[in-house]
C-alpha cells in the first residue's frame, strides 16, 4: 500500500471512529441505559442529560490525561529519583535539584532564560504594536502585513537556519555571505566576527530570531484589537486636541491593554519553552544555554534522567503561573 | 454678529455628491437643528464643521475667520456624539479634563472647570467612576461635561439622544434647553432625525434635503409656512395630505377644484395667469373638521386610531377619493367604514405648484 493510501485511510478510520464513538455512546446512553419510557421516564431524561457530557468528553479527558497529566506525574517521580544502573530506580529526594543548583551551567541557563523572558516579550509586543498601528492606514498595509506575519509559519528550526545564515563569518579573505558581516565589513570592520560567539551578546543575536517570528502574532492580535476601538473615541480625541502620539498612547494603548497584556504573556509562555533556537544555532554554548535545551542535555545527551527531569520541573513551575494569569486576561478580554 | 458662517459648502466623495452650495449664516447664541431624512449629509456637514471631513468646496467661517484648514481642535468646537465617545479607561473627572490637559492648562484651573461642570450637569457624586458604572443618560452628561469644560464658541450635538430610551430622551431634552438657557451665548447646532427634538429645542431649523437646504426658519414657520412639499411633509405627524386638483379661481382667495371631486378655498393669493394651473394642495391633517358643507374631501374611512386625545381617520383611496389622514380631536366614536366629509378653513389650505409654495 502507498504512504498517501495509509494516510487517507487513516484519517477515515480516525474520523469514523470518533463519529461512531459519539453516535453510538449517545444511542446507547438514550436507548439502553437511561430510555425515556416507563415509570422513570422524566427522572431518566435528566440522568441522561448528566451524563452526557462527561461521555462526550472522556475521549478528550482521557487523552489529556495520558498525554499531560500522567507525564507530569511521571517527571515529578523521575525528578526524585535516580536510576541504579542495572536495574530500577532509588528514591533521592531533592538531591537530584541541589545537584542541578550546584552546577553553574544551570544558573546560566536560568540567567540567560531571565533575559530572554524580558527582552523577547517587550521587543515583539512593542514591534507588533508599532506595525500593527503603521499599516492600519496605508494602502499597502496588508501587504507588509502579510510579509511581517510570514515568519510565524516558519519552524523555529528553519528560522534558525535562516538566521545562522545572517550570522555566518567567512575567512577574511572571503566576501561575506553573511549580512550582518557584509554590512560591518562595509561599514569599515576589518575581521569579520562569529557573532554567536561572543558571549552574553550572542544571547539577544538568538533572541532575535524569536522576536522576528513572534512580531507577526503581535502584530496580528494587536490589529484587530485595535481595529476594534471606537472610531468616535478617536474621533473625540481629534476634536480634544490630542496629538496623534497622544492619540495612540493615551487613548488607543490603554483600550487595548487586556489585548496587549494577553500577547506579552503568550509570548512570555513561548519564551520560557525556547529550546530549538538555542539548539539548532549554538546548541547552548559560548554561554547562550536556556533551560529547555539545558534539560535536553541532561535527558537525552547525558542520560540523567533525574536532573533531566528535575530541569523539567524548574520550567514548569516558572510557566505556571504565567500560564493561569494568561488564561485569567483571556477570560477579561472575552468579557 | 455671525457666529458662524457656510459660503457654498459642498462635499463631494470623487465624482459623488453628498452636499452642495450649502449657504448658512447662524447668530451666536442660536441653536440650530439640522434635520432630514436618512443619508441627507446632515451628520456629515456637522462633520465638516468640526473638522472631521474636509470641506471639498465653499468657506467655513467661525467668527469672521476661514476655518476650512485649521485642525479641529483650533477652531472653538466641541462636539457630543451619538455613542458618546467616552474614554472607556478615564473615569468621568480624566474624560472632562482630558482636552484641558492637552492644551497644558494648570491643574487648579482645570480642576475648577471640571467642578464647574459637573456641578451644572450633576455629576459630582460619579467623577471618580468609569463610564461603563454608569447609565445612558449620565453617560450623556458627561459627554455634554467634555463639551462644557472647553467652553467652546459653537456646540455640536450629533444625535445625542438617540441611544436613549424613550422617558429619558424626553428628559434629557429638558435639559439641553435648560442647559442652553443657562449659556445664551454660546452657539448650538444639533443634528437629529426626531422631528419632535427639531420643534421643541430649535431657535431656526435647517431642513436639509436632495443635497441642499430646503428650508430655514424658526420651527413654527416651518410649521405654518413651508416653502416646499419637500418640508410641508416632514415636518408634521403625520404629514401634511398633498391633494392634487387644478386653479378654478384667483384673486384674493384662491379655489381649487380637485382631482377626487372636492373644492378648497386658499388664503393664499393667485394671479389671473394662475387660472387652470395644475397644483396641489396641502392639509395638515389636525386641521380637517368634519363638515357638512362644501367639502374638501369626502371618503370613506377605511380605519381609525384612537389615541384618546386625539383620533386619526385614514381615508381609502378610491377613484374619487385619495388617501389621506385627519386628526380629529378628542374621541370619535363608530366612524370607522362610514362617509365622511372633512374640510379645512383657507388660512390652512396650503398651494404648491411644481413642489414649490405659491405663497409670495
Amino acid at each position: 500500500m502507498t504512504p498517501a493510501l495509509q494516510g487517507l485511510l487513516t484519517i477515515a478510520i480516525g474520523v469514523s471512529g470518533c463519529v461512531g464513538y459519539f453516535y453510538l455512546s449517545n444511542l446507547f446512553l438514550d436507548k439502553v441505559l437511561f430510555p425515556p419510557r416507563g415509570p422513570n421516564a422524566g427522572q431518566n431524561i435528566n440522568r441522561a442529560n448528566l451524563i452526557r457530557p462527561w461521555l462526550f468528553l472522556f475521549p478528550a479527558l482521557a487523552a489529556l490525561g495520558l498525554y499531560l497529566a500522567y507525564p507530569v506525574v511521571e517527571t515529578l517521580r523521575l525528578s526524585l529519583t535516580e536510576r541504579v544502573p542495572g536495574s530500577g530506580y532509588r528514591w533521592v529526594g531533592l538531591d537530584n535539584y541541589t545537584q542541578m543548583a550546584a552546577e553553574p551551567k544551570f544558573w546560566e541557563a536560568m540567567r540567560n532564560n531571565m533575559f530572554w523572558l524580558i527582552v523577547v516579550p517587550a521587543m515583539s509586543t512593542a514591534f507588533g504594536l508599532l506595525v500593527a498601528q503603521l499599516t492600519d492606514r496605508i494602502r499597502w498595509g496588508n501587504f507588509a502585513k502579510s510579509l511581517i506575519f510570514m515568519p510565524m509559519a516558519i519552524s523555529f528550526v528553519g528560522a534558525s537556519v535562516i538566521w545562522k545564515l545572517v550570522y555566518d563569518a567567512r575567512p577574511t579573505e572571503q566576501d561575506q555571505i553573511g549580512i550582518l558581516n557584509a554590512l560591518y565589513i562595509f561599514f569599515g570592520g576589518t575581521e569579520p566576527n562569529t557573532w554567536l560567539t561572543i558571549p552574553f551578546w550572542n544571547s539577544f543575536f538568538l533572541m532575535v530570531v524569536l522576536i522576528w517570528i513572534q512580531t507577526g502574532f503581535a502584530m496580528v492580535i494587536l490589529s484587530a484589537a485595535l481595529r476594534g476601538i471606537p472610531e468616535e473615541t478617536i474621533e473625540a480625541a481629534i476634536l480634544d486636541g490630542a496629538n496623534p502620539f497622544q492619540i495612540f498612547f493615551r487613548i488607543k494603548v490603554p483600550q487595548i491593554k487586556t489585548t496587549i497584556l494577553v500577547v506579552w504573556t503568550t509570548i512570555t509562555i513561548t519564551v520560557l519553552k525556547v529550546f530549538d533556537i538555542v539548539f539548532a544555532m549554538t546548541n547552548g554554548q559560548w554561554e547562550t544555554q536556556v533551560l529547555a535545551n539545558y534539560m535536553y542535555d541532561k535527558l537525552f545527551r547525558a542520560n540523567d534522567w533525574g536532573v533531566g527531569s528535575a530541569s523539567a520541573m524548574v520550567i514548569m513551575l516558572l510557566v505556571t503561573p504565567i500560564l493561569v494569569w494568561n488564561v485569567r486576561n483571556a477570560r477579561k478580554e472575552m468579557e | 454678529m455671525s457666529d458662524l458662517k457656510l459660503t457654498g459648502v459642498a462635499k463631494s466623495y470623487g465624482p459623488v455628491d453628498v452636499l452642495k452650495d450649502i449657504n448658512l449664516d447662524i447668530e451666536q447664541g442660536e441653536l440650530i437643528v439640522f434635520v432630514g431624512p436618512s443619508g441627507c449629509g446632515k451628520s456629515t456637514l456637522l462633520r465638516m464643521i468640526a473638522g472631521l471631513e474636509n470641506i471639498t468646496g465653499g468657506t467655513l467661517e467661525i467668527e469672521g475667520q476661514v476655518m476650512n484648514d485649521v485642525p479641529p481642535a483650533q477652531r472653538g468646537i466641541a462636539m457630543v456624539f451619538q455613542s458618546y465617545a467616552l474614554y472607556p479607561h478615564m473615569t468621568v473627572r480624566e474624560n472632562m479634563a482630558f482636552a484641558l490637559k492637552i492644551a497644558k492648562m494648570p491643574a487648579t484651573d482645570v480642576d475648577a472647570a471640571v467642578k464647574r461642570a459637573a456641578r451644572i450637569l450633576q455629576l459630582e457624586p460619579f467623577l471618580d467612576r468609569l463610564p461603563k458604572a454608569l447609565s445612558g443618560g449620565q453617560r450623556q452628561r458627561v459627554a455634554i461635561g467634555r463639551a462644557i469644560v472647553r467652553d467652546p464658541k459653537v456646540y455640536l450635538f450629533d444625535e445625542p439622544l438617540s441611544n436613549l430610551d424613550a422617558a429619558l430622551r424626553v428628559a434629557t431634552r429638558i435639559e439641553i434647553a435648560r442647559l442652553k438657557e443657562a449659556m445664551p451665548d454660546s452657539t448650538m447646532i444639533y443634528v437629529t432625525h426626531d422631528q419632535v427634538e427639531a420643534m421643541t429645542l430649535a431657535s431656526r431649523i435647517v431642513v436639509l434635503a436632495n443635497k441642499g437646504i430646503a428650508q430655514v426658519g424658526t420651527p413654527l414657520d416651518l410649521y405654518e409656512t413651508p416653502d416646499n412639499e419637500f418640508v410641508a411633509q416632514f415636518i408634521g405627524s403625520p404629514s401634511m395630505n398633498l391633494l392634487p386638483g387644478k386653479i378654478t379661481k384667483t384673486g384674493e382667495m384662491t379655489t381649487v377644484e380637485l382631482a377626487s371631486g372636492g373644492i378648497a378655498v386658499s388664503a393664499i393669493p393667485t394671479e389671473d395667469s394662475d387660472l387652470g394651473r395644475q397644483v396641489a394642495i396641502g392639509v395638515r391633517p389636525e386641521d380637517f373638521f368634519i363638515t357638512s358643507e362644501a367639502a374638501v374631501l369626502t371618503g370613506k374611512v377605511d380605519f381609525t386610531e384612537a389615541l384618546g386625545e386625539v383620533t386619526l381617520l385614514y381615508f381609502e383611496k378610491t377613484q374619487d377619493s385619495e388617501a389621506a389622514i385627519a386628526k380629529l380631536p378628542g374621541v370619535q366614536r363608530n366612524l370607522r367604514g362610514q362617509v365622511v366629509s372633512v374640510g379645512a378653513v383657507p388660512e390652512k389650505v396650503h398651494l404648491f405648484h411644481n413642489g414649490v409654495s405659491m405663497r409670495k
